[in-house]
């Protein structure tokens, strides 16, 4: 008798057809101007830039490149009309303006999702059904709160601040701008806000909102570009507050550009979160929270669970289990409504994440990625995992930000515990056990904003976000999102 | 003798089943889903009303799905209560169509072991090919694993080479964890099937349930290499839920498991739902369900 060898075949013969979402509905120019003062404007420098879709390698617009000029002029529009307009209206009308920003968020959901999936890469089931309805859920959210200010902050009299100067990272473009607008405007303060570079598209389609909502002038600018365009904004003398959303690397040089000014500042940067499972959790559940924990969007999650901690005990089982689970994860066209896992979202972030798939080999890493094919053009990484790893490797220390996952062992709560915290980072963690005690003893002692018992990035405009250590401080979401815009 | 069964998470398998009912079926993946469907049904009449002259009927019924469409399969089985099983295996002669029976004092179970046993016998006496056992659920309840183990056992050995099918009725177990239990011990006790339900208690077969079930199969070939199979029966009506629970299959068992060897949906009127999206992929257009045969 022959031995059978024990494995699930994935290959079913049963393919699904591809079912890519319509993108006839959309509606882009071929050039985009400045949003300042309300007004659609060239740029000073006269530059534009090319925004390209990451699956196809296409060119979609254009887009202007703002200099320190124009980010002049867009604090200026934003001083203008915090002085004439914003700061005197009652707070009870500017919950109206943000409502109806969320209401015509909603309406423009459709082609809002499809931008924001050719623009970053990200799946059209992600952009569908997280991306979108949560950024207008916190403009819905924080809608609710601007006439009541003083009952958020009892007897503290809560005062804007006056002009707030947004920089967005490119993995979740329209909703960290909408984190990042929705509390400002709901506070009180005018907004300049840089969405990243390669991805400006739905904040630019944003602002086509903010117009069409009738907001006053110069309540909402938008200044696209890269790096430069950040840095005017951070060292303009009128801001009064920066909100940064990106690397740890930029966050240390914002820190030092205010150090010495009035700025308040947010910064919200990298993260290494430990992705924890006990013997005792529910292991295929445990299995899928990992999935959803460092495929989602690519792994270009500053949350992601990249660091998976398994207790010795059933390290076989769940390993085979995530194994048997990544072949079945479609990765291709984002737009196609059966992708899980979409394109890297540019050029030079593959070439990172490449880089540090040779940096885990060459370290004695264990590398494992799914058996799927990738597109001929695009960016694309195939989701990986890697074992046989410790505390002391880089893949295992730094931030990747890419669909990798690196696995190591534990035996005790103890240990787990001390390795988890042992990061320059601490902004997630998850946590899967069934038993409740050891879930909340857990997190009261890990050093990180951010904590799921038995789940995986769920959010929650209700809910604050935030880190510690090298990954930032300040939180956005929640009631704590109003305090970092507000003075008592 | 407690059985140590891993933990379930409910709010974990609903994520991953939202994750499944959001993709898209579409085109030839869908033709090729509905025919792998239709062919994996047990065809089913268990009421009290039943007669030869009905049994007849949905044996016609099984072996001529539509034959206005060419080169259609046809389903795996006909269920039926014991004393029917020769009438069904007459009528059946020819094709590779089985005869399933429900046994064991279907659909409650509250006998004892001995009619339990000559219910089963009988059916395999009459030639059944399969035999849909329930499982003792006030037993399970009251934690007596053992009986409810040896039960199973006892059922199987009965069924000499027949295939059985244990009904779990998860409607009656009230949470996944039991669910997970009561697939364990069936399979340990020697189950060529778990069968979420009898179809006469509401809820019948959910797609969560079933993903539970179905990842107790897995765990349990990889632990012993033996292959089960899985039946959801029950308020399984329509062709897009149908392919739901085949994608759910696909993507947790994969390519051994989707054939009607070791997959079977227990229904009565899902083939003709089926059947008229297989037209409509056709012909572009829904049919009035006149068009049908009902039987």
């Amino acid at each position: 008798m022959s031995k059978k060898t024990i494995a699930i075949n994935f290959d079913t013969g049963w393919d699904l057809n591809p079912a890519p979402e319509s993108t006839s509905h959309i509606q882009l120019n071929e050039q985009y101007q400045l949003f300042i003062g309300g007004k659609w404007v060239k740029p000073e420098s006269g530059k534009y830039f090319a925004t390209i879709n990451p699956a196809t390698e296409e060119k979609i617009a254009m887009v202007a490149e703002a200099n320190e000029k124009d980010v002049d002029k867009a604090v200026k529009a934003a001083r203008k009309a915090y002085n004439d307009v914003w700061s005197k209206m009652p707070a009870a009308e500017r919950g109206k303006y943000i409502y109806r920003i969320a209401r015509l968020m909603q309406e423009k959901a459709r082609e809002l999702a499809v931008i924001e999936t050719m623009d970053g890469g990200k799946p059209i089931r992600e952009s569908r059904d997280i991306d979108i309805p949560l950024a207008a859920a916190h403009f819905f959210y924080y809608a609710g709160w601007a006439d009541k200010l003083n009952y958020a902050f009892p007897n503290r009299h809560p005062q804007s601040l006056g002009v707030a100067g947004q920089i967005t990272p490119w993995n979740f473009p329209l909703l960290m701008a909408a984190w990042k607008i929705a509390p400002a405007l709901a506070t009180g303060n005018t907004v300049v806000l840089k969405p990243a570079e390669t991805t400006p598209l739905t904040a630019l389609k944003l602002a086509e909102i903010i117009q069409e909502s009738g907001l006053p002038d110069g309540v909402v600018n938008i200044v696209t570009g890269a790096g430069a365009t950040g840095a005017a904004v951070v060292n303009h003398k009128d801001v009064d507050k920066i909100a940064f959303t990106g690397s740890t690397g930029v966050g240390k040089i914002i820190q030092n550009a205010v150090a010495g000014t009035n700025k308040k500042v947010t910064l919200e940067l990298g993260g290494k979160a430990a992705n924890i499972i006990f013997e005792d959790a529910a292991l295929d559940q445990a299995v899928e929270g990992i999935i959803n924990g460092i495929y989602f969007n690519q792994g270009h999650v500053c949350c992601a669970g990249s660091r998976l901690f398994v207790q010795e005990s059933v390290y076989d089982t769940v390993l085979r289990k995530l194994k048997d689970r990544m072949e079945s994860l479609v990765v291709g066209n984002p737009l196609d409504k059966n992708t899980d896992v979409g394109a890297i979202n540019s050029k030079e972030q593959l070439a990172t994440i490449h880089n540090y798939l040779k940096i885990g080999k060459q370290e004695g890493g264990e590398m494992y990625q799914s058996n799927c094919s990738t597109p001929k053009k695009g960016y694309w990484c195939k989701p990986t995992l890697f074992t046989n790893l410790s505390q002391s490797n880089r893949i295992v220390q730094e931030e990747i930000f890419g669909p990798v996952l690196a696995v190591q062992t534990f035996r005790t709560v103890s240990e787990v515990i001390e390795k988890a915290n042992n990061t320059p980072f601490g902004l997630s963690a998850g946590v899967w056990t069934d038993k409740g005690s050891k879930l909340f003893n857990l997190t009261a002692q890990m050093r990180a904003g951010i904590i799921w018992g038995n789940t995986y990035n769920k959010f929650d405009p209700t809910s604050p976000f935030g880190g510690y250590k090298e990954s930032g401080f300040g939180r956005e979401g929640g009631l704590h999102g109003l305090k970092p815009y507000l003075k008592f | 003798m407690p059985i140590a069964s891993p933990a379930v998470d409910q709010v974990g398998i609903l994520d991953r089943v939202e994750r499944i009912t959001k993709r898209s079926i579409k085109n030839e993946s869908k033709v090729q889903g509905l025919k792998m469907a239709l062919n994996m049904i047990d065809l089913t009449t268990l009421e009290g009303a039943d007669t030869e002259k009905k049994v007849i009927q949905l044996c016609n019924k099984a072996q001529h799905l539509h034959d206005a469409y060419p080169g259609l399969p046809t389903v795996a089985a006909v269920c039926v209560y014991p004393n029917f099983v020769s009438v069904a295996k007459t009528n059946l002669k020819g094709s590779n169509i089985k005869v399933a029976a429900v046994a064991t004092a279907f659909p409650a179970g509250q006998s004892s072991r001995e009619v339990k046993l000559l219910d089963t016998k009988m059916a395999v006496d009459a030639g059944a090919d399969e035999i849909d056992m329930v499982i003792s659920r006030g037993k399970f309840h009251s934690g007596e694993y053992a009986f409810v183990f040896d039960e199973i056992a006892a059922i199987k050995e009965a069924c000499g080479n027949a295939r059985l099918k244990v009904i779990l009725e998860t409607g009656e177990l009230g949470t996944f964890d039991k669910v997970r239990k009561a697939s364990d011990i069936a399979m340990a006790a020697g189950a060529d099937f778990i069968k979420t339900s009898t179809g006469k208690i509401s809820p019948a077969a959910t797609l969560p349930v079933t993903l539970v079930m179905l990842e107790a199969i897995k765990d349990h070939y990889y632990n012993t290499g033996v292959q089960v199979g899985m039946k959801p029966a029950g308020g399984i009506s329509n062709a897009k839920l149908a392919l739901q629970y085949l994608l759910l299959v696909k993507e947790t068992l994969g390519a051994d498991w989707l054939n009607n060897n070791w997959f079977r949906f227990g229904a009565s009127s899902l083939a003709n739902d089926l059947l008229m999206q297989l037209v409509k992929q056709d012909t572009g257009l829904y049919q009035s369900k006149d068009y049908f045969s009902k039987d």
